[in-house]
């Protein structure tokens, strides 16, 4: 029974880490950019809620809800000042400009905040928890799983049935035709990355509140995210968070086993689906 | 007039570059004579660095493949030389090979691996390998496990070379321990610029250039585009492997934190490239000097330091891609060193610059 407490655990875990991937493999998808700066961004949203929470006295959900704005306007500048001038056939540019951006965010968030680690406080939430029969779960665990869920659902409603989404696929698959349509694609990828930070302000939400964080946790987050991407097949976002939920089951696995290998059983995981399904569990078609 | 046509990359600033290189070489290799011993510790740090750089320069900038791993290769080499130095008894300026073939070893399955991913996901795949190299480490009790250890005194007593030098010197046994490592520290620097020059200038560079430049336009002319980048991996994995054996060496302390650092052994190293200019000898070079006067500036202030490097590291991406030494050799047309072939003598005239 206990094993199969610590699965359960390791699930929601992964529901946790599904939320870390999906910004990233949304704005993948539609620019082939990957944000090696997305998990101190995780970080930076956190650090955001925390001040949000510790001035204006807001319960975290509500300042999440203050934060996520700023996040979107931040994301958007991000991408139309910086990001679109790095996009082009060359890998180096966006690489070795979002690991920059990585460092400065890290060091400047050491030199506003100290190393200490920090926590979001949720009151009672924090320890509550739900039993059925001989298995209990923590409430803010199946919160963030179900929030995994809801981002993924309308991130797929959002992809499929808006005109932003048809616009997003249409920029993703050619962006030449798609600007004869009418499209700017400097706007499209600057709104991409604006909804992606919505994503990570969720995210940092859940990251803050359920452990503590300093900031240098951020590259081991996007670590995880790159992870549950690649097992789930990249473009797939349910791939993303099957990725995200083995990920989690190792490490809860690998803990159970012995503390110090929480981590690397997540990572030995994730090079034995690279061994065997190179192309990831749910790849889609091409 | 004879019509005798030949095929060349030296330029007449290569040849003046030879030669100031040759005289550098010679007051680096005398510096211990009269250099101060901080000095002497400040150099080394150039020389690794340098050394480091350059392995990711020709990866990134020749062979296309941006790695955030290299600290794994850092790492493991240190490893093997403690491993080998406390475990076997071996002699430890020896051990500098082995540090380079336990990279070698390490690199071969992390190749294996990484190269199933494309571009971005490539440089994070190689980051992975090196988590795994150092949470794995950090489980190997005989070496202190995650608190690190100490080369014990006797085993750096032992060594012969430092004995001759305390005594040719006139100096204590730890200086003499700082400036043998400067000694090794320069060859394997001159090796490496060495190596890396004569690898560019030959039919392998002619390869990993039209690769770099266009995959399938290399491909049908015959290139083995897949093992021309196995070729540059290993490579530079054993030369890492390498310096991080030296590196280690001369700190006679380590720790898998400080060992398998991304930001010691990788994100300094990017910038350094990225800096002086990615895919050129002259851009590292030009890089490191860059870097260690920002360092010993900046130093002070801590985590300013860093996010001051990450916005120069930015700037540069964004407005000048070939960094310092792209903006000179553009305004200039200098080439110190020069791999592109020109074609001079007979009715040709010379190339305008």
């Amino acid at each position: 029974m206990i094993w199969l407490d610590t699965i359960l655990q390791g699930v929601l875990l992964g529901g946790l880490y599904a939320l870390f991937a999906a910004g990233l493999s949304l704005v993948f998808g539609i620019m082939r950019l990957v944000n090696l700066a997305h998990g101190d961004l995780i970080v930076f949203g956190a650090y955001m809620i925390l001040i949000v929470v510790s001035v204006l006295g807001l319960h975290p959900f509500l300042a999440a809800l203050v934060a996520a704005p700023v996040m979107f306007v931040f994301g958007w500048v991000l991408q139309k000042a910086v990001l679109n001038r790095t996009l082009g056939d060359d890998i180096l540019p966006p690489l070795l400009v979002t690991f920059g951006l990585s460092i400065v965010l890290q060091n400047g968030l050491l030199e506003g905040f100290s190393a200490d680690s920090q926590r979001i406080s949720m009151g009672a939430l924090e320890t509550a928890s739900v039993s059925v029969g001989p298995i209990s779960a923590g409430v803010l665990p199946l919160m963030t799983f179900a929030s995994a869920i809801l981002v993924i659902v309308a991130l797929n409603q959002l992809f499929y049935r808006t005109a932003i989404g048809r616009a997003f696929r249409a920029t993703s698959d050619d962006p030449v035709t798609a600007s004869l349509m009418g499209i700017r694609p400097d706007r499209v990828f600057a709104t991409a990355t604006a909804i992606a930070m919505l994503v990570v302000t969720i995210a940092a939400l859940y990251l803050g509140t359920r452990a503590n964080f300093d900031p240098n946790v951020g590259p081991a987050r996007l670590i995880y995210a790159f992870e549950a991407v690649i097992i789930g097949g990249l473009g797939s976002l349910w791939g993303t968070l099957a990725g995200g939920i083995i990920i989690g089951v190792a490490q809860t696995l690998g803990a159970a086993i012995n503390p110090e290998w929480q981590i690397l059983a997540g990572h030995v995981a994730f090079l034995l689906v690279l061994l065997i399904r190179p192309r990831g569990l749910f790849p889609r078609g091409h | 007039m004879a019509m005798t046509y030949s095929v060349t990359t030296r330029t007449g600033a290569s040849s003046i570059a030879m030669i100031a290189s040759l005289i550098l070489v010679v007051v680096l290799v005398a510096a211990p004579a009269f250099a101060s011993r901080g000095l002497i510790q400040d150099l080394f740090f150039i020389l690794t660095m340098l050394t480091l750089a350059q392995f990711w320069n020709l990866l990134a900038g020749y062979g296309g493949l941006v790695s955030v791993g290299q600290q794994a290769f850092v790492g493991i080499g240190a490893y093997a030389l403690y491993g080998a130095v406390i475990l076997g008894g071996a002699d430890p300026v020896l051990s500098i090979l082995l540090a380079g073939l336990a990279a070698l070893v390490l690199a071969v399955p992390t190749a294996y691996f990484a190269f199933r991913l494309q571009g971005a996901y490539f440089a994070i795949g190689t980051w992975v390998i090196a988590e795994v190299a150092r949470l794995s480490v950090a489980q190997w009790q005989a070496v202190g496990g995650g608190t690190g250890t100490s080369l014990p005194r006797s085993a750096l007593r032992e060594i012969g070379a430092v004995n001759w030098i305390e005594t040719a010197f006139d100096v204590r046994a730890s200086a003499a321990r700082d400036i043998l490592t400067y000694w090794l520290a320069l060859i394997l620097a001159v090796a490496t610029i060495a190596g890396i020059y004569w690898l560019l200038r030959s039919k392998a560079g002619l390869a990993l250039a039209a690769v770099r430049d266009n995959t399938e336009a290399a491909r049908s002319v015959g290139v083995d585009a897949g093992r021309m980048k196995w070729v540059v991996f290993l490579t530079s994995a054993f030369g890492t492997g390498l310096a991080g054996g030296l590196i280690y060496l001369q700190k006679a302390r380590i720790s898998p934190d400080a060992a398998f650092s991304v930001t010691d052994w990788t994100a300094y190293v990017i910038f350094i490239v990225v800096i002086g200019g990615i895919g050129t000898i002259e851009g590292p070079i030009l890089g490191v000097l860059v870097f260690f006067a920002l360092q010993s500036l900046l130093a002070d202030y801590g985590s300013w330091y860093l996010m001051v490097l990450g916005l120069i590291g930015i700037a540069v991406m964004l407005f000048a891609p070939r960094g310092l030494w792209g903006l000179i050799s553009e305004r200039t047309g200098i080439q110190l060193f020069p791999v592109r072939r020109r074609l001079v003598g007979g009715a040709l005239t010379q190339e305008e610059t």
